[in-house]
């Protein structure tokens, strides 16, 4: 099964089918075939060398940002313990919206886009702080929002596999719906979680790092895993880059689309444990603008927005960089105007770089490969 | 494939069966039986307006927001409504903006109501609507978003969003002299900052400080809930590594800001909150977080709202004052809530 998806030396044998000519159209949307020069890779390096650059360059961002961090409170910045809370506390900033973001990647690389990852959030926090659910101690409120996040992935999912609705619109629906819904629960009341397990999730430090942190990574090393080293990964990949290529190639391209959202489903459910657990307490207008949040994350990351191609490396760092601005102009006590517009200005810019750069650059790889084959 | 498919179905059916078990199980778990917040209300006591008069339709309208302080305007308005045997009470739904409740207002003026209570989206959108039911005859009351044009309402009640950043500022000057601190560190937690009452409440804060040489040190604003308030303060945490005083505008996003506090393991300074919930006054009153204080802007506006929307439709006057009709405007004055007068407060929280 794993040597199904489509390395650039298979696909033209794997999918006779497919009038040449249109795979060839379709240009970018083909899955990013890895230069045929680079032969065997070593097993770590999954997201291939553009990816790999593109990562550099996040993180060269994300060096700058620490350096005018410094420059403009070197007072806080002298001092060594400040600096590694501040980084810890950056981490945790970015750990929530960083599990949503995963399972967007996931999405977006397959094709789609998951508009109510906000709203799911809000739902699954306030269903598992209810007097009732909480009732069942911190094992039930963990089921609880999971089950819910993944069974609104599977509704999302099955209006857009087999309902043939837009993405765009069905998650749309969602979004208002699931608020909708959590309000209608929560009675428009905050609930305070009473549960100290649950709220201990937020307070509790492992050898010095925050459990937060250690599930955020966690989360991103199975997503890793999953996107990189198996069949589902490959599988995200050829649906999103050429659907019908992936449906002539075998793959059931309904039944993972509907996966997929639950995926994200999952990891909103996830992310609505740890929301909770740091505002000891939900409400249905929690995790507001989570998906934009999350889909410019995504966006600066490098991941195709029209899906085939995408690093859940490149999607953290965009997280990262997010966080890191927003405690950038926390610590020099500037607006929160100033820092939307900042923000703004970065996704615009990374886009830009990136279809510059290396718009180019893949085009480049696409020629080589032409004139050597 | 007959194998792989007999597989299929009892693997559906399992699938199917966790399902609806997760479903029922779900369901139940959305039974949501909280202490009932008791309405804040004024019973019928012995002075003459008490006596049943004419009978009174009033039309209310308040945004459907997912907020405990907007809940509970709409909670007091109907608890209040139902105390008086001499009024009908109708509710229209504000919808989710400005023009979704101009719409329903105005199948609310078709009815004919003899006074509407209205808690705006926003006050200059809905000025006409102001205009256009006290030209059709029908007296208007607005509910804490003002109108810009004086014409537009016969009453306007409405609280004190300046005079909560006095209180509060008020309040820290005081605990700090006493305190003897020199160049105190001062933060602010704001609310969401396009509104104007965050505005309002900032200038006042800012206002007063300065009365007193004292100035905010660092203000971020979050979004009225408790998980922005989370995320603002262990940010603004961050920023300021010794911190004499807070001042967090909502009691509600209190809630996350208080989370931060304790997963930061700070404690060296007091906080002031704003509105007036009841889990901060039992904070308060129990003394154990950094909580010592909060400003009132009570919801109870809405109760007194009808009230005097009854009285205004039978043309009746406040019956301590000695004008025959009801004033024009009224402004609550925003309350500092201590532990020593939490107690009397308790039943006004939200």
């Amino acid at each position: 099964m794993s040597e199904r998806p489509p390395t650039a030396t298979q696909l033209p044998a794997q999918s006779p089918p497919v009038d040449p000519a249109e795979t060839e159209a379709a240009g970018h949307r083909t899955p990013s075939p890895t230069p045929p020069s680079a032969g065997r890779l070593s097993w770590w390096h999954g997201d291939g060398g553009e990816g790999a650059k593109r990562n550099l360059a996040l993180i060269g961002v994300l060096l700058a940002l620490f350096v005018i961090g410094a420059a403009t409170r070197s007072d806080l910045y002298s001092n060594p313990d400040w600096v590694w809370a501040n980084m810890l506390s950056i981490l945790k900033l970015a750990s929530v919206v960083g599990v949503v973001t995963v399972g967007m990647t996931f999405v977006i690389i397959g094709g789609g886009i998951d508009l109510s990852v906000g709203a799911i959030v809000a739902l699954a926090g306030v269903w598992c702080t209810t007097v009732a659910t909480q009732s069942f101690g911190a094992g039930g409120m963990i089921f609880t929002a999971i089950i819910v996040g993944v069974a609104v992935g599977l509704v999302n999912g099955t209006l857009i596999a087999y309902g043939r609705l837009v993405p765009f619109i069905a998650t749309l629906a969602m979004l208002v719906a699931a608020r909708g819904l959590a309000a209608e629960i929560s009675q428009k009341q905050t609930q305070i979680s009473q549960n100290s397990t649950i709220n201990g999730i937020a307070s509790t430090d492992l050898l010095g790092i925050p459990l937060l942190v250690y599930i955020l990574a966690a989360v991103v090393a199975a997503g890793w895993v999953l996107l990189n080293r198996t069949t589902f990964g490959r599988r995200t990949v050829a649906v999103g880059g050429n659907p019908e290529a992936a449906r002539l190639a075998g793959i059931n391209v309904k039944l993972h689309t509907l996966l997929l959202y639950a995926l994200s489903g999952l990891c909103c459910g996830i992310a609505a444990i740890m929301l909770t657990a740091q505002a000891t307490s939900a409400q249905a207008a929690m995790a507001n603008l989570y998906e934009l949040d999350a889909i410019a994350a995504v966006i600066i990351g490098g991941t195709l927005l029209s899906g085939g191609r995408g690093t859940i490396v490149g999607s953290l760092l965009g997280v990262i960089i997010f966080a890191t601005i927003t405690n950038l102009f926390a610590i020099n006590g500037l607006s929160t105007e100033a820092q939307n517009m900042v923000k703004g200005g970065i996704i615009v810019a990374a886009v830009l770089i990136q279809q510059i750069q290396f718009g180019s650059l893949s085009q480049f790889f696409r020629r080589n490969r032409l004139t050597t084959s | 494939m007959t194998q792989h498919s007999r597989d299929m179905s009892r693997r559906r059916l399992l699938f199917g069966g966790a399902a609806v078990g997760a479903g029922v199980l779900l369901a139940g778990c959305t039974s949501n039986e909280q202490t009932p917040t008791e309405a804040q209300t004024k019973a019928a006591d012995g002075n003459a307006n008490a006596e049943p008069g004419k009978q009174v339709t009033i039309g209310f309208s308040a945004p459907a927001a997912d907020h405990g302080w907007i809940a509970a305007i709409t909670n007091n308005a109907k608890a209040q409504a139902a105390a008086y045997s001499d009024v009908e009470f109708k509710t229209v739904e504000a919808g989710a903006d400005a023009a979704a409740q101009r719409a329903a207002l105005s199948t609310l003026i078709s009815q004919k109501p003899d006074v509407i209570v209205l808690l705006p989206h926003d006050g200059k959108e809905l000025n006409s609507f102001g205009l256009e039911a006290m030209q059709a005859g029908i007296p208007v009351v607005n509910l804490d978003r003002a109108f810009p044009d004086a014409k537009a309402y016969r009453l306007q009640i409405k609280g004190d969003n300046y005079g909560m950043g006095v209180s509060a500022a008020t309040f820290i000057a005081e605990q700090l002299k006493a305190k003897g601190v020199s160049n105190p560190v001062i933060a602010e937690i704001a609310g969401m900052d396009e509104l104007e009452l965050t505005q309002e409440r900032t200038q006042g804060f800012n206002d007063t400080l300065a009365q007193h040489g004292l100035k905010v040190q660092n203000r971020r604003a979050a979004r009225f809930t408790a998980d922005s308030g989370q995320q603002e303060a262990s940010q603004l945490l961050q920023a300021l590594p010794k911190i004499d005083a807070i001042w967090n505008h909502d009691d509600d996003q209190g809630i996350g800001v208080l989370a931060a506090i304790s997963q930061a393991n700070r404690s060296e300074f007091f906080m002031v909150g704003g509105a007036g919930s009841k889990k901060a006054m039992e904070d308060i009153q129990a003394d154990n977080t950094v909580l010592k204080a909060t400003v009132t802007y009570s919801p109870s506006m809405a109760s007194s709202a009808i009230s005097l929307a009854r009285l205004i439709g039978q043309s009746r006057g406040m019956s301590d004052l000695v004008e025959l009709q009801v004033p024009k405007e009224i402004v609550l004055a925003s309350e500092t809530i201590t532990k020593e007068n939490a107690s009397d407060y308790l039943k006004l929280g939200f």
